[in-house]
């Protein structure tokens, strides 16, 4: 009897002894729904800065492990999602990807004291509502669309220009940003207009478009829409230029509009994958056949910020590691050195122009 | 007046695609008075098996008889999907209160739509423009009117199908008990009209329709999603009961109608508010006309 307590004590601390050597991360983004393909950037490269990490020794001699969720960019799943993290116990969330699922997801991490790293939703709302755990490792969308709006005004003057918008909180953000900077640069917004993501039909659209003119498109929103719409242009013989934003940075819009969207420009941050720091990264990214532009390098910095934070601050505790992101950076990482200012956006976030040609996109100009 | 031609084209090519569809569900309340909530998602599945279809004979046939090929399949094996749904999810409840068959179809929309994201991916998936170019019907003001081939395939086809659906419930056997099942399934049964059979067919021929509209929205927009069924549902459901639910030319003239009204609406109001518009202008409809533009009362029989 005596020596079956004794066993089980035994055991008992040795299972505690592993869980204690965990440390639990959430990695939400949509990985289903029209927004896929971006769900599948964010796992890719937080599973392999996982793995990488845990190679390593992992964080303060815990092995890291990812809990992966699905919020398909819903709002109402995102928080849903939100809240499968909590329970099982994480402290530092990768994601979301979309702004209308980080916004309301962030509420539910803030109340129960977990870290939120975006590495890609750029509405300003995010990290404007003065909660000590929300940080982005991308840019904001005044910064974003004012480089756009910056872009038209000096290298299409004379266009007509029109402002679309998906109505989602961040295609809408952008959008507003654009049209306000394009205001101020002096240039008149000939037709603006939101339409409904996720809607197939945009023959009416494309026709008052072409009607009026338009030589310019600006879009705010995903690719899905985007491609669809410039596709069903295309067919309409309305051939604009399309100006965008880093919701088409990915090989997926391509599939769907196809040599529709020959020379479309769009803002994202200057190349990461061509950096330095991601070489060794990238050269993994390629021996696993996956693509590592898009979103894919921000989120393993995401994961990989967080973990150094957490060695300098000795724990993982989210709130302690959220002050040791605010004052111990810069951070390096594979997007480059990362800072995050008082509000937990990164300081000086640049943003260059892309162009996509023949099925694939590339750096166009790295100012406007 | 160059524009609002172009806008007519539009709205016309949408319109006969949400009227294909409105059919099926006209049909199936006809015959056994339930919504079936599930019929937008067998225009998915139909869409998908043309998809599937399209993709495996692209560079093996010529175009034309790869896009022959996945009407039918589509058109077969959505009919066998129409006749395993009402077996498994409806018929068992025949005999149940009202509501039990239609929260069952919502179950087996949900289903259908999980089934496909299983199975094909939860990404959207795309085909090339098949039947690409078009003619300039009009220019004015340097605005060209364009009529792609796209558009008037799919308005022939339509009219094809409808014309070869209309033959078959005025004037075959099969047809003649439809209406008949339709009017009073007792009555029939007491007859000699098998209503069972009767009822699935009405099932087959409604899913046939639907993959045929399927199969046309996958080739006009090139781009599908396994939700497209929710979408494309609702809207060819309001057609229904806008025409004026139970009526067959209703069900065309209420598609038509609400295709021609997204049309006009984006092409003069705001964008953002066109399903607004399409639903204010059903629920005025309603206000005035209760059962629908061409529907029938129902006579209370005492």
């Amino acid at each position: 009897m005596h020596k079956l307590l004794l066993g089980t004590a035994a055991v008992l601390a040795m299972s505690a002894g592993a869980a204690q050597a965990q440390v639990k991360i959430g990695v939400a983004g949509p990985l289903t729904g029209p927004n896929a393909a971006f769900g599948v950037q964010l796992k890719t490269g937080a599973d392999l800065a996982v793995s990488d990490i845990n190679k390593a020794g992992g964080v303060l001699g815990q092995q890291i492990k990812a809990f992966i969720v699905d919020d398909a960019c819903d709002p109402k799943q995102a928080v849903t999602a939100a809240n499968a993290l909590v329970s099982d116990g994480v402290v530092m969330v990768d994601g979301h990807f979309c702004s209308a699922s980080t916004i309301p997801a962030s509420k539910v991490y803030t109340e129960n004291g977990i870290l939120e790293i975006s590495p890609s939703s750029t509405n300003p709302a995010y990290t404007d509502h003065g909660s000590a755990y929300t940080f982005r490792v991308c840019g904001r969308d005044d910064q974003q669309g004012a480089v756009g709006a910056e872009y038209i005004a000096k290298h299409f003057k004379g266009d007509k220009v029109a402002v679309l918008d998906d109505n989602s909180t961040y295609g809408k953000g952008i959008a507003d940003q654009v049209r306000l900077n394009l205001k101020k640069l002096g240039v008149t917004v000939t037709y603006n207009a939101s339409y409904t993501a996720g809607d197939k039909d945009y023959s009416a659209l494309v026709s008052r478009m072409k009607a009026q003119g338009i030589g310019v498109v600006y879009m705010g929103g995903y690719y899905s829409d985007m491609g669809l719409i410039m596709r069903e242009g295309a067919a309409a013989g309305f051939h604009p230029q399309y100006v965008s934003e880093d919701g088409a940075m990915t090989s997926s819009l391509w599939q769907i509009s196809g040599p529709a969207a020959e020379g479309m420009l769009m803002t994202f941050p200057p190349p990461a994958e061509k950096d330095a720091a991601a070489a060794k990264v990238v050269a993994e990214l390629n021996a696993l056949h996956e693509d590592p532009s898009g979103y894919v390098l921000y989120s393993y910095a995401t994961v990989q910020i967080w973990a150094e934070a957490a060695k300098k601050a000795g724990t993982t505790n989210p709130a302690k590691v959220a002050a040791e992101l605010k004052k111990g950076g810069p951070w390096q990482s594979v997007l480059g050195p990362v800072s995050f200012d008082s509000k937990g956006d990164v300081v000086n976030a640049a943003y260059a122009i892309y162009k996509w040609h023949n099925g694939q996109y590339a750096v166009y100009a790295l100012k406007p | 007046m160059a524009y609002a031609l172009q806008l007519l084209i539009n709205g016309v090519t949408l319109g006969m695609i949400y009227g294909l569809i409105a059919v099926g569900y006209t049909m199936v309340y006809g015959i056994i008075g339930m919504i079936n909530f599930a019929h937008g998602d067998v225009f998915m599945i139909g869409a998908f098996i043309g998809l599937i279809v399209l993709t495996a004979l692209t560079g093996i046939t010529s175009i034309p008889l790869a896009i022959a090929a996945a009407f039918i399949v589509a058109a077969v094996l959505s009919g066998v999907y129409g006749f395993s749904i009402e077996r498994v999810a409806y018929r068992p409840l025949r005999g149940s209160f009202r509501l039990a068959p239609l929260i069952s179809a919502i179950g087996m929309s949900i289903v259908l739509e999980n089934y496909v994201q299983v199975t094909q991916g939860a990404l959207d998936r795309a085909i090339p423009p098949l039947l690409p170019g078009g003619v300039a019907v009009m220019r004015q003001h340097g605005f060209v009117v364009q009529l792609s081939f796209m558009q008037v395939a799919i308005v022939v086809v339509t009219l094809a199908v409808l014309a070869v659906f209309t033959w078959i419930v005025t004037k075959t056997p099969l047809g003649r008990a439809m209406r008949a099942v339709e009017q009073d399934a007792k009555m029939a049964a007491l007859l000699g009209i098998d209503t069972n059979t009767t009822i699935s067919l009405t099932f087959v021929t409604g899913a046939a329709l639907a993959a045929v509209a399927g199969v046309m929205f996958l080739l006009y927009y090139g781009v599908i999603g396994f939700y497209i069924g929710f979408n494309a549902g609702i809207k060819a459901f309001t057609a229904a009961v806008l025409g004026g639910i139970g009526s067959l030319p209703g069900a065309v003239l209420g598609g038509l109608l609400i295709g021609l009204i997204e049309a006009f609406w984006s092409g003069y109001g705001p964008l953002a508010y066109k399903d607004a518009a399409v639903y204010s202008i059903l629920a005025i409809v309603l206000m005035f006309l209760p059962s629908g533009l061409l529907g029938r009362h129902e006579v209370e029989k005492v």
